[in-house]
């Protein structure tokens, strides 16, 4: 009996409990394409083997996982200023660039033939980071427990969680879209300039913008003027 | 009636701008306050006041005729004080008695030297048998008097050919050592301070700067610059100290002012060193931020841009003390390079400077020389900077606990005073409470030594609870095992009852 057969598309006809554990499968999924990234992410959207909520999830514990650990490593290892620091900002600087950069991906994959949709490379890119909040949730706890002396295990174990992250970003983009290694690559880098391009996009429109209504408050005060 | 008028309004004007300026008085120190430190994360933390002014000396007061014109430099020896007053092409010894100075005598020739008189001296120096050395910069030479002001010897420009000899020597500071070898900071050098020895020979250079350059700025003027772009533009050349004193060990500090802000923020600058004998820096570095001055270069009204070190001095305990001339400020870092307190300000008012280019001191009392105004500022310690001189000499003799308590009288002044925290905290790991010692580490962000109290305490922790550690393993290994078989008996147990249906 294979996994997927199981499945149904979640609110059509097994009622919540169906989907309830759809999302808890699709959530244990995670562990096995962080260990399996090649079939994982195959069968993660080949066979409908992942879900968007699974994804949202992950994402959302790794933008608490690097609260967390600004918040609550031991000040010998980070020590942030506390003070200075806004949890909205912190999230949106993670938040905005990694949404950015599956824009981006996803804006490029037709000029390179790629076969990912916009949802695929979303959930690819989410369930790829899966190692970071295994990974750097424990090293909290652990922080508390090692001493300075010590701290080459603690750096150790954050590059790893962090290479290991970048490892299956890329196979899954190359899963995703079908991809060569070597194509990939080349994508990658094209990816990173569509991100740039977008951004200077959102820049020009926000200046434009502001430069409007602008131009509308002034058109407002000098009417009101005159007719006062 | 129109002149009543006009002289009224003038008034009025005045009186309205009075309670302003004193509020613009108020503000152009950092936040108002006239002491104060830099915290862990480089914020300014206000600080209880560690000198206060003593007395301000001016030329009136002293009783001389001719007032101090543009005086460059100080020297201090026991409780002599020697003013080198270069406009006035002459050197002016004053006696201090408590907080009275009188002028001893004024030093203008020495008998037997040719020319006799000195041609903008810029700096002294007095060895212990009351030797006098003037940096005689426009006669081209250091000389050297006896205590009498007969002619001993002099140093002159370096017969060698490592000295450019179209250039002339220009002696700008010197300092001598125990020995009697004379160190010589010369305008136009860049290769060191200029060496002689006690004999006079002249016999190399110590402790050049460094010649820094980046590699873009290498590869600009090697291949897109022509030669005769090239020759226009600056050479690759070491900087010039500003300054430099000379420690009770021998050790020369020297300061340095020319920089790029870039290079301090990286600490590859540099601003104070202490040159051993063959011309290292041996400065020890082991606070948050090395040795620079300001680290908030707040914009003030004509003034912004890193600290420039003017001059330094080192008091007996290793605690040096150096003057800024960018905001007229004063530093003192203990022997580990920790920022102690800062203060002082640019200004005319007492303890201001407009222009302070000497700092010397008398036991722990420090004297900033204001070239500009050419008075001299008395500076002395209050019961709290008097407190930290203390503790930080306990600690260096080894009465750790004497060092805590007196820490625990600072904390009392300054709740905010990073160090003290440390000490108590060095003194709690020596009687084995490292519990406490890591929870004032902490207070002061001292990753290493808390690391180190932690290892202690973990390991306590450990040994103390080493029963219950290993009954929570056994039970866990247990726990584990009989779960494992329960599950397998179970599994078996069903198979064997799928085996019988089937069959």
């Amino acid at each position: 009996m294979s996994v997927s057969e199981s499945f149904t598309k979640p609110g059509s006809s097994g009622g919540s409990g169906q989907a309830l554990r759809r999302y808890k499968e699709t959530l244990r999924y995670g562990l096995y394409v962080i260990f399996h990234p090649f079939d994982g992410f195959w069968d993660l959207v080949h066979e409908k083997r992942g879900s968007l909520s699974a994804a949202n999830t992950f994402l959302i514990l790794f933008l608490l996982t690097r609260v967390l650990k600004l918040m609550l490593t031991n000040f010998q290892f980070i020590s942030a200023p506390l003070q200075y620091i806004n949890i909205y900002e912190q999230c949106g600087s993670l938040l905005f660039p990694f949404l950015i950069l599956c824009l981006a991906n996803w804006a490029l994959s037709t000029l390179f033939d790629g076969k990912g949709r916009f949802k695929d490379i979303y959930m690819a890119m989410c369930y790829a980071l899966v190692p970071y909040i295994l990974i750097q949730l424990p090293l909290i706890l652990i922080s508390h427990a090692i001493s300075f002396d010590e701290a080459s295990y603690y750096e150790v174990m954050m590059s790893v969680s962090v290479i290991w992250c970048v490892f299956l970003a890329f196979v899954g983009l190359m899963q995703v879209h079908d991809f060569s290694p070597g194509k990939t690559v080349i994508f990658l880098f094209f990816t990173i300039f569509g991100a740039l391009v977008i951004l200077f996009l959102i820049l020009v429109f926000f200046s434009l913008l502001s430069d409007a209504i602008g131009f509308f408050v002034s058109l407002y005060r000098e009417i009101a003027f005159r007719l006062y | 009636m129109k002149q009543i008028k006009k002289l009224f309004s003038t008034l009025l004007v005045m009186a309205m701008l009075l309670p302003f300026g004193a509020a613009l008085a108020a503000e152009d120190g950092f936040n108002g306050c006239y002491t104060y430190n830099y915290d862990y994360w480089g914020e300014i933390i206000q600080s209880p006041d560690a000198y206060r002014v003593d007395t301000v000396l001016y030329s009136a007061e002293l009783g001389l005729e001719t007032a101090m014109r543009r005086p460059q430099s100080m020297f201090v020896r026991d409780s002599e004080l020697y003013v080198c007053d270069t406009g006035n092409n002459r050197i002016i010894q004053l006696h201090r008695d408590k907080s009275d100075f009188s002028v001893v005598r004024i030093i203008d020739h020495v008998s037997g030297a040719e020319p006799s008189g000195f041609a903008t001296p810029s700096d002294v120096f007095v060895d212990e048998n009351g030797n006098i050395y003037v940096a005689d910069t426009n006669n081209n030479r250091v000389i050297m008097a006896d205590k009498d002001l007969n002619y001993l010897a002099s140093y002159v420009k370096p017969d060698s050919n490592t000295f450019d000899q179209a250039l002339s020597f220009l002696p700008n500071k010197l300092v001598v050592d125990s020995s009697g070898r004379v160190y010589v900071l010369a305008t136009n050098v860049n290769k060191g301070l200029v060496k002689y020895e006690a004999d006079g020979t002249f016999s190399g250079y110590i402790g050049a700067n460094q010649v820094t350059y980046s590699l873009w700025d290498y590869v600009w003027k090697m291949y897109f610059t022509t030669k005769e772009q090239r020759s226009q533009q600056a050479a690759f050349v070491p900087t010039e100290y500003e300054n430099i004193y000379i420690d009770r060990d021998g050790f020369i500090y020297a300061t340095n002012t020319v920089f790029s802000e870039y290079d301090l923020l990286y600490d590859n600058a540099k601003p104070i060193r202490r040159l051993n004998a063959i011309g290292t820096d041996i400065l020890i570095k082991n606070g948050k931020y090395p040795p620079i001055g300001d680290l908030d270069w707040v914009e003030q009204s004509q003034v912004d841009g890193p600290s420039k070190f003017k001059d330094i001095t080192v008091l007996e305990n290793d605690i040096y003390v150096a003057v800024d001339r960018t905001r007229g400020r004063l530093f003192g870092y203990d022997s580990q390079g920790i920022l102690l307190w800062a203060f002082g300000n640019k200004g005319n008012s007492v303890g201001s400077f407009s222009s302070a280019v000497s700092i010397e001191h008398m036991g722990m009392d420090l004297l900033v020389m204001d070239e500009f105004n050419g008075s001299i500022t008395l500076f002395t310690p209050t019961e709290y900077g008097n407190l930290v001189y203390y503790a930080i000499e306990q600690y260096l003799k080894g009465d750790y606990q004497g060092s805590a308590d007196t820490w625990r009288e600072v904390l009392k002044f300054n709740a905010n005073y990073d160090l003290a925290f440390i000490g108590i905290g060095r003194a709690l790991m020596q009687q084995e409470r490292y519990e406490e010692a890591m929870k004032y580490f902490k207070m002061a962000h001292d990753r290493v030594n808390y690391g180190r109290a932690y290892r202690y305490y973990r390991k306590e922790l450990v040994e103390k609870n080493i029963l219950w550690i290993v009954v929570v393993v056994a039970v866990l290994i247990v726990v584990s095992y009989v779960i494992r078989k329960i599950k397998k008996i179970k599994w078996e147990v069903k198979e064997y009852e799928r085996q019988r249906v089937i069959h």
